[in-house]
Order: structure tokens, then C-alpha cells, then sequence
């Protein structure tokens, strides 16, 4: 049984496909990377899966259950979490609270008004052993929107992680930072997924970084799947290559 | 000789905003003794404007929405105490609270379900609209709420009637009695606001105001939390509403009319809304700035007008957030 499955998923903006009857699976487990190039529709898909928005027709399953007229909450709640291309947090409150809150969502504890954040043990623990596996442990107290890039990156993954999801949907985790940063971000986050025996997709445009951390790589073009594989199948892929660096096949 | 230097016994830093807290407490708790009956009626409606502040500011500091009708739960506070009386009778000071917070409640809670619906202008301008609904109800149903000239309250008993304040010096005796029971209120509500913002809901609030898509990622019901937010918000500064009217001894529709909330909106960017204790100092500030303006020229309304251009442009986080400014350059020096 797949985590995920999509069937004949389809969402167009105007003239613009930017899916067109998707048939997917992710295996559980697996690290899967999403490439393509811009405007190729993994953002969308990514989109789809977590209820940003709704596709035109299709139905997305999760875990063998139809998920396609579930909320973003319900989402959540089955085990689907993502992070976002342009980094989303909430910049005036600490690093910390900024795991916390993640804790405190998937313990249903948001709605205690009477008892102070802070006195909750089990989930200051859980926060500081986050933040120690992200390695955002000597930023704690900073507000989130004091890290640098590479930080804010690593903060946006932790808080999708905290949620501890089955299925983690990453929009490009290492966008805007320098190649060095890349792979610390990279190694970190690969770590820590592998660790926590999370399903991952990422959506990823530095090949290096896909052929070294992929279990499978999922290629897409104008809105559909063109090619599936395991890295060194993928690097073989004379299609994909031509795509992906802009030369005409051989 | 050489002079000893005094050794001030050095408080550790989480210590300090304790010692601040009970620094203050105890000036509140003296200063009846040092000023006369002017100065702590004064101060009085200083803390009665503290909470409301506090209320309004769980909306604009921690869940980032601006509300321009805060006058409409204010003065559903108050004009709960005038019916109460006119209606029904009852004179003590507990029941009006016990009566009055929830009838705040229900007001908030109907009017916020309407206004979380939106945000930003949106949001701003429905509050506003539905403020200036309650003013022209108060308005126009004149046989029940007195229309312009509003509602006498005479002074209520306080602490189960135990306290009742009629006779020869009873004005000063309520001032007095009256200013230490709206003090034990104001840190009771304080207390309570401050274990709400710091609780794991007034997180998500604050979570809501920095990133709200992000906080939908997270799987908060953002508007439900607006909601619940939006009620606290108007329960409270509807208590202040209550707190407000005995002190008073009449509403009248000016305290529904959108000055009074635009009052609001002031007194909290005066005492600076990125901070817990902003709206309170806003709150006593602004009484005294309006009291004195008011009593020096009939122009008042533009020296007030004057302090809010200073205030934006010189002072944006307030004053308290000047001051924790200027204390953060000095302790860098």
C-alpha cells in the first residue's frame, strides 16, 4: 500500500496546465525529489496534496483513504505537512516557540488558555531536542526573523517536522543559499527525516543535491510526469538531461 | 580617606521585571495617601482605560487586527450598569460585573463572528460600522437609554454591600474606596491577560499575527482563534465599561460614538502595542494628557492631534518601547 497515491490529478490556471491527470505513488519511506524546471507544475502538485489549492477534477489518497475534500487542518491531522519555497515563519517570535507552537498543534494544546506555555515540560523537551537535531539550538531565544537564510530554511523544515507527519512535502528547503549551505541544509535535513522514518518529497532544482540525497527523482514537464527512476536511471535519462540543461536531445 | 562605595545588592536580570511590578503595585497602592480625592479619581479612570487598552490590545499586539469599534463593547459595559440600576434596581458592584462581563461576552462574540471574517481595512471598517449600529440604537431607542442625554448612575455599593457611600463626605469616600477596588480589578484582569498571552493559545494568536498562511500550515483554525480572541478582546474592555460608569455617574451615547474608539487606538500606540505593559501605561498616560489638555485650551482635540503626529514619528513602538529602547542603548554603552 502507497502513503500517497494521486489519480488522475488535474489543475489548470487559465491555458496554463499546470497538471494534467497525474497518476503518482509515494512509497512509504522514501525520499522522492520532484525536478523540473520553473513553471513545470511541482509547486502546484505540492499545492494539491496539502489543500492550498483544489484541483479541477482527480482524487488524492492518502494511506488508502480519499483525502481530496479534506480541509488544510483534516490534512494535517492525516500526516501530510509541508514547508514553502519562500520562507514562512513567524518572524517576531523566538526560534524556539516558533518549534513549540508545531508541538503544541499536533498535542492539542492550543486551545489551553489558563496554563503558561513555558510550564509545559514535555513540550520544552521535545522543542529543545528539535532544535538540537536541526541544529538551531544556539539560536533559541532569537526572534525567528533575526536567523540568516540558511537558518530561516532549516527553521521552516523544523516546523513542518515538529508536526512529526508522515508524509513531509519540502518546496525547495535550500533555495537562495549558497552552494556550501546547501548541503549542510541538505545533510541535516536527510538526517533528520531518515532518522524519524519520515516519507519526504522535495522539490529541488540543484541536481547535485537530488542525485546525492534521492532514493527516486519524479521529473516533471509542462504539467506531467516524464520521467520516474532511481537517481542513476534518472541521470541516464538523455530527456531529462536535455530538459534540464536546455540542450536538444541526441 | 578614601570614600566606600555603597554596595546595592545586584538582582539577577529575570528578577527584574518582578521588582518592577512590585515597585509599581506599591506606588498605586500609596499614592491615595500622598494626592488628594482630584488626583486619584484621576487615576482611577487612568486604570479603568488600562484594561480596555489591555483588551483591545490582545486584538492589535498579539493577533494583529485593528479593530476602530472598541467603543461599542465599552459601552455595552456601561450601559449594562445603567439598565441594571434604571431597570431593575440592583446597586451592587458585583452583580454589575457578574451580569455585565457576560452580556460583554455575548456582544463580542456575536459582532466579533461577523468581523474575524475578514481582515486588514476590511476588518477595521466592519468593526467601526458595527460600533456606529450600537451608538445610533442608543440613539434613537431614547425611552430606553435616555438618547442624548443618557443614563444617571448613582453610586453602587461595593463588597456585598458592606460599603455604602451616602451622606456627608460619601464623594470622597467612594473615590477612595472606589480606587482601591478598580486597582484589586485592574490586577486581577491583568494578571489574566498576561497568563493568556503567554499561554499556548496566546501563542497561536501571536503565530496568527506574524504569518497567518503559516499558521493554517501548522493546522491552526485561524479564524476560530480570531474569534476567541476578538470575545476576550471585547469581554474585557467591557468590563472596563463597567468599571467606568459608577466612577462617571452617567453614559451617554458618546462612549458607543467612533472617537471614543479612536481613544482607544491612542492611548495603546501612546503606551506601545508590541509590548505587555504599553497599553497600561497608555492607558493612565492618555487620561491625564486628555484631563489637562481639556482644562488648558478649547483646542484640545488638536494639542491631542499634535501628541499623535510626535508620537508616530518620533516615538513609533510607544512609550514604553522608547524606554526599553533607550535602556537597551544605555546598558550597550
Amino acid at each position: 500500500m502507497s502513503l500517497l497515491q494521486t489519480v488522475e490529478l488535474r489543475k489548470r490556471f487559465g491555458a496554463t496546465r499546470a497538471c494534467e491527470g497525474l497518476n503518482f505513488s509515494v512509497e512509504r519511506g522514501e525520499f522522492l525529489s520532484l525536478v523540473g524546471s520553473n513553471g513545470a507544475g511541482k509547486t502546484t502538485l505540492v499545492n494539491l496534496i496539502t489543500a492550498h489549492v483544489r484541483p479541477d477534477s482527480g482524487r488524492i489518497l492518502f494511506e488508502d483513504r480519499d483525502i481530496t475534500g479534506f480541509s488544510v487542518t483534516a490534512r494535517i491531522k492525516a500526516g501530510i505537512a509541508r514547508s514553502f519555497q519562500i520562507v514562512n515563519l513567524f518572524d517576531a517570535m523566538s526560534v524556539f516557540d516558533n518549534i513549540a507552537l508545531s508541538v503544541f498543534v499536533r498535542d492539542g494544546k492550543t486551545a489551553k488558555i489558563a496554563a503558561l506555555a513555558d510550564a509545559d515540560i514535555d513540550v520544552r523537551r521535545e522543542t529543545r531536542e528539535l532544535l538540537a537535531e536541526f541544529g538551531l539550538a544556539a539560536k533559541s531565544d532569537l526572534p525567528a526573523g533575526e536567523l540568516a537564510q540558511g537558518e530561516r530554511k532549516l527553521l521552516d523544515v523544523a516546523v513542518a517536522y515538529a508536526l512529526r507527519p508522515k508524509l513531509l512535502l519540502l518546496d525547495e528547503p535550500t533555495s537562495g543559499v549558497s552552494s556550501a549551505e546547501k548541503a549542510q541544509i541538505m545533510d541535516t535535513v536527510s538526517a533528520v527525516v531518515r532518522a524519524g522514518a519520515v516519507t519526504a518529497v522535495v522539490i529541488e532544482h540543484d541536481m547535485d543535491v537530488v542525485f546525492r540525497y534521492s532514493d527516486r527523482i519524479l521529473m516533471m514537464h509542462e504539467g506531467a510526469f516524464l520521467a520516474d527512476g532511481p537517481p542513476e536511471a534518472i541521470r541516464a535519462n538523455e530527456a531529462v538531461t536535455s530538459i534540464l540543461l536546455g540542450l536538444p536531445p541526441v | 580617606m578614601k570614600a566606600e562605595a555603597i554596595a546595592l545588592p545586584r538582582l539577577p536580570a529575570r528578577l527584574w521585571p518582578w521588582a518592577a511590578i512590585a515597585l509599581g503595585l506599591l506606588l498605586l497602592i500609596l499614592v491615595p495617601g500622598i494626592v488628594g480625592t482630584y488626583q486619584t479619581q484621576l487615576l482611577t479612570y487612568g486604570l479603568v482605560m488600562a484594561i480596555a487598552a489591555l483588551g483591545f490590545n490582545l486584538l492589535l499586539g498579539y493577533t494583529g487586527l485593528l479593530s476602530f469599534g472598541h467603543s461599542a463593547y465599552f459601552g455595552v459595559g456601561a450601559y449594562t450598569v445603567a439598565f441594571l440600576l434604571q431597570y431593575f434596581g440592583i446597586r451592587s458592584m458585583e452583580l454589575y460585573i457578574l451580569l455585565g462581563v457576560p452580556v460583554a461576552a455575548l456582544v463580542s462574540a456575536i459582532l466579533g463572528y461577523v468581523c474575524v471574517r475578514h481582515t486588514r481595512i476590511f476588518f477595521g471598517i466592519l468593526t467601526l460600522a458595527l460600533s456606529q449600529v450600537l451608538w445610533s440604537l442608543a440613539l434613537k431607542f431614547f425611552w430606553v437609554t435616555g438618547g442624548s442625554d443618557g443614563l444617571r448612575v448613582s453610586r453602587p455599593t461595593l463588597l456585598a454591600g458592606t460599603l455604602e457611600f451616602t451622606g456627608s463626605g460619601s464623594f470622597q469616600r467612594f473615590i477612595f474606596s472606589y480606587y482601591y477596588y478598580v486597582l484589586a480589578v485592574f490586577v486581577i484582569a491583568a494578571a489574566v491577560m498576561w497568563v493568556i498571552v503567554h499561554s499556548p493559545f496566546g501563542k497561536a494568536l501571536q503565530a496568527i499575527r506574524d504569518n497567518e498562511t503559516r499558521a493554517r500550515f501548522v493546522g491552526l483554525r485561524v479564524r476560530r482563534f480570531r474569534w476567541a480572541a476578538f470575545l476576550l478582546s471585547g469581554t474585557f474592555t467591557g468590563l472596563a465599561g463597567i468599571l467606568w460608569v459608577p466612577l462617571n455617574g452617567l453614559t451617554t451615547p458618546d462612549i458607543l460614538y467612533w472617537p471614543f474608539s479612536g481613544e482607544i487606538v491612542f492611548l495603546t500606540l501612546l503606551g506601545g502595542f508590541r509590548n505587555f505593559t504599553g497599553p497600561i501605561v497608555g492607558g493612565i498616560v492618555f487620561t491625564y494628557i486628555k484631563t489637562y489638555a481639556v482644562a488648558t485650551t478649547e483646542y484640545w482635540q488638536l494639542l491631542l492631534g499634535a501628541v499623535l503626529v510626535i508620537l508616530v514619528l518620533a516615538l513609533p513602538t510607544g512609550i514604553v518601547g522608547g524606554l526599553a529602547q533607550l535602556a537597551k542603548r544605555l546598558r550597550a554603552t
